[in-house]
């Protein structure tokens, strides 16, 4: 094995690739294992293993993992008319392997109707709904590689509504739950389809990592065992295995800098002690995540580009889309200790596809079996994300009996949709508030299309009506209302053939600059339903073979 | 600083003086020895405090007796949740160090009010100490749950409210890190003391037949009809 290499930032690299997350971490494997000269700026820290814990407040409270409020304030505002105001609007990894750290590690395909929803349902009024310049059948390869190669457990052939693939997953499901066992019944009972939740967590082991020990803390923290198939725990060690790219961590990325000819020539960032440095580069992939990316680009504006880097169309941070989606909670009998074991064992996608003419809005979505919060998320409001009845008091005696009887035998049912592409949904810099280093905080403006309430309301009734052939003894539904926080960033530098509609093009280079790619959740030109973070790995393998293929023709 | 933090220190030391891969490899062997370590820790003696005085800690202490108090199963005070707030105010709630500082006598005061001839809220009745938290409760009911876990609420700043998310921190916390003395919450909660589970895991799964099984018996059933 290869030592891990370092570059000077005067060394003038093939790549400097800006973020190490669900992107960033496939392009710096494939391009180093191509030839190149790669370095990955990743403004977090170079977490391992060892450094993971259980500690709710260190990373749930604290933000261990995460971007961080206190020095990376956000603003917040529902329409461009309204005034933005102070407060955490969006969370995301902020670590070497970014957000595929952290997350639930739902790996779900998207189906073929997310490539060419514009085509087959027409134009949505209120929303600017667009054809992908690629489709499912050009990025299957892609999802394939990204199973086998990372490690995805699931079960090929058990969802009727499961798109064609070329291989089956690599291992099987994980264990089923009691909650899965409950929603797999309750599904059935009404015709419907559920099927084995695809994972990307392993349920057996791979060399020098560990299969899943169904310690249940996989959302919001990082696998100890290194089970979840983030892309710290895999890709990124094969990047560093090829002796060609270096991982630099803590490495903020603040400017990308061109010449008069409009190319780009490096990657500025500030370092842990703020100085700031200039890396070299033949030309840069930025991979810093769905709000992270378009706001690199306006931060670079120049002479040049006055409104931002590759922003001639006036969309980079436009077409914001969170994913929505309601759910609901119930308590049974007896323990389900769905503590245990990963968030979810069992999801149905009956209702991915829907005609619109029939049930009078544009979208789709999925159901989960889950149970994701730990004992001081399920005990509290102040973290946001309770899990006991409404109405049950705060403190005291009552208050400490529901949480001894519900713990153990609660169930979340939690629903995925579509967020329709709307231009006012944006991700943009804010005209008062800066950040620690001085410079524009992120504002995110975003209303959600009457759509995707209308979906989200026809899922909440499918989850109660799917609780209602259950033996739940208790159930009540979250409430159907406009969001404004955001854990899925997507859309925001959107694909597209026309450089007039959208920011890259299917290479994933960006209209206006020849030596500057995009790949990561702002690529997505729609939603999907829900779980977009395999196809984002996807896209970035697929990504990493056309970038290899200019650069061998020379035409980077 | 209390016993489970130094095993933590202790057992992070063990893991990353080797490389990963080992310590993926063999990951159970160290979580049993976690455990074990737990195990013999449980009869360490009580820590000193830090940041509170003995007055204000048998205060605070009160104070979390009422948020999770003690009947049939642990409360609070099994849970030495005061240790964990007094080590956490010079921790990680360094911040909130003004809201105790300020919150308690203030606190005083108003009982002082409340009840004449009486200064120090560890000596009220728990009827008493409920009336005093009550008033300064006015949030009352938990209201509609939020999906999203990441999020921390920036309104929750007054006295009242902080003691009582501390106390839940201190009362659930994996006792690793601090408080939830012998896991006495998880315990009142039912969730075990392990770090690694296999299945069944509950009531519902215990019978499962498989996936293929489930599946034909489903067809069956349907056909049936």
């Amino acid at each position: 094995m290869l030592e891990p290499i370092t570059y000077k930032t005067t060394d003038e690299v093939d790549f400097a690739i800006i973020g190490s997350g669900a992107a960033g971490g496939v392009l710096a494997k494939e391009l180093s294992t191509n030839g190149f000269r790669v370095v990955v700026l990743e403004q977090g820290p170079y977490l391992t293993e060892a450094d993971f814990t259980h500690n709710e407040v260190e990373v749930l409270k604290r933000n261990q993992l995460t971007n961080r409020p206190e020095i990376q304030p956000t603003t917040f505002r529902k329409t461009p008319q309204d005034k933005a105001k102070r407060q955490r609007a969006l969370v995301y990894g902020r670590m070497v392997g970014g957000s595929s750290v952290h997350f639930t590690a739902n790996y779900w395909r998207f189906h073929e109707i997310d490539f060419i929803e514009r085509s087959k349902v027409g134009p949505v009024p209120g929303a600017n709904l667009a054809d992908w310049p690629i489709t499912y059948a050009d990025l299957e390869p892609y999802y394939t590689k990204v199973e086998w190669e990372i490690g995805v457990s699931g079960l090929a052939g058990a969802s009727p509504f499961d798109p064609p693939r070329s291989k089956p997953y690599p291992m099987p499901p994980l264990p089923v739950k009691s909650g899965g066992v409950i929603f797999e019944r309750a599904a059935r009972k009404l015709g419907w389809h559920p099927f084995p939740a695809p994972m990307a967590i392993l349920s057996h082991p791979r060399p020098g990592r560990g299969a899943c020990v169904q310690c249940g803390f996989c959302e919001s923290f990082g696998c100890e065992v290194g089970a979840k198939s983030s892309t710290l725990a895999t890709v990124i060690r094969m990047a560093e295995k090829t002796g060609r790219c270096e991982i630099r961590p803590n490495c903020y990325v603040h400017r990308i800098e061109t010449n008069a000819n409009g190319r780009v020539i490096g990657a500025a960032y500030f370092d842990k002690k703020r100085i700031s440095h200039l890396q070299m580069a033949k030309a840069v992939v930025v991979c810093a995540n769905g709000a992270e990316t378009p706001r690199l680009l306006l931060l670079s504006a120049n002479k040049q580009f006055p409104d931002g880097l590759a922003n001639s169309s006036g969309l980079v941070g436009k077409y914001l889309m969170l994913n929505s989606g309601p759910s609901a909670m119930a308590v049974f009998e007896h323990p389900l200790n769905d503590y245990k074991g990963v968030a979810v064992s069992r999801i149905l996608h009956d209702f991915y596809e829907l005609d619109p003419r029939k049930v009078g809005f544009c979208g789709g979505g999925g159901l989960d079996a889950r149970f994701d919060l730990t004992p001081i998320n399920f005990a509290s409001t102040g973290y946001d994300m309770g899990g006991l009845p409404p109405g049950t008091p705060r403190w005291g005696k009552e208050f400490k009996a529901a949480l001894a009887h519900n713990y153990t035998r609660s169930l979340e049912i939690v629903s995925h949709g579509t967020s329709l592409p709307v231009e006012s949904n944006s991700f943009s810099l804010d005209p008062d508030l800066k950040e620690a280093w001085g410079l524009p905080a992120l504002r995110m403006t975003y209303k959600d299309h009457p759509d995707d309430l209308k979906l989200g309301a026809f899922l909440r009734d499918r989850i109660l009506e799917l609780l209602d052939a259950t033996d739940a003894v208790q159930k009540w539904a979250s409430p159907v209302e406009e969001q404004d926080f955001a854990y899925h960033l997507l859309g925001t530098c959107r694909m597209g053939n026309d450089p007039k509609s959208s920011v890259i093009n299917a290479d994933h280079r960006t209209h206006d600059v020849k030596n500057l790619f995009l790949c990561d959740g702002s690529s997505l030109v729609t939603s999907g339903r829900g779980q977009p973070t395999l196809t984002i790995s996807a896209l970035a393998y697929r990504a990493a073979d056309r970038i290899t293929e200019l650069a061998r023709k020379g035409e980077i | 600083m209390n016993e489970s933090v130094s095993r933590r220190r202790f057992l992070s030391r063990g893991v990353t003086g080797i490389s990963a891969v080992w310590a993926s490899a063999h990951w159970p062997a160290l979580l049993a020895a976690a455990t074990h370590a737990h195990q013999a820790a449980k009869s360490a003696p009580p820590p000193k405090f830090e940041f509170f005085t003995a007055d204000e800690a048998k205060e605070i202490d009160a104070i979390t007796s009422r948020i999770i108090p003690t009947d049939d199963t642990p409360g609070a005070h099994e849970a030495g949740v005061v240790y964990f707030i007094d080590r956490g105010l010079t921790t990680f709630g360094v911040d909130d160090q003004k809201t105790y500082r300020e919150g308690l006598p203030e606190l005083q005061a108003r009982m002082a009010e409340m009840f004449q001839g009486k200064s120090k809220f560890s000596e009220l009745s728990p009827e008493q100490q409920d009336e005093v938290l009550h008033s300064f409760d006015d949030s009352g009911q938990q209201g509609q749950r939020q999906r999203g876990g990441l999020r921390s609420r920036p309104g929750a700043k007054n006295f009242f409210e902080t003691v009582r998310q501390h106390t839940i921190a201190g009362f659930l916390i994996d006792p690793d890190y601090g408080g939830n003395r012998d896991a006495a919450g998880w315990k009142v909660i039912g969730r075990e003391r392990e770090h690694m589970f296999q299945p069944p895991f509950g009531y519902y799964d215990k019978g499962y037949p498989g996936w293929e099984v489930a599946v034909k018996e489903a067809t069956k059933e349907a056909e049936k009809k």
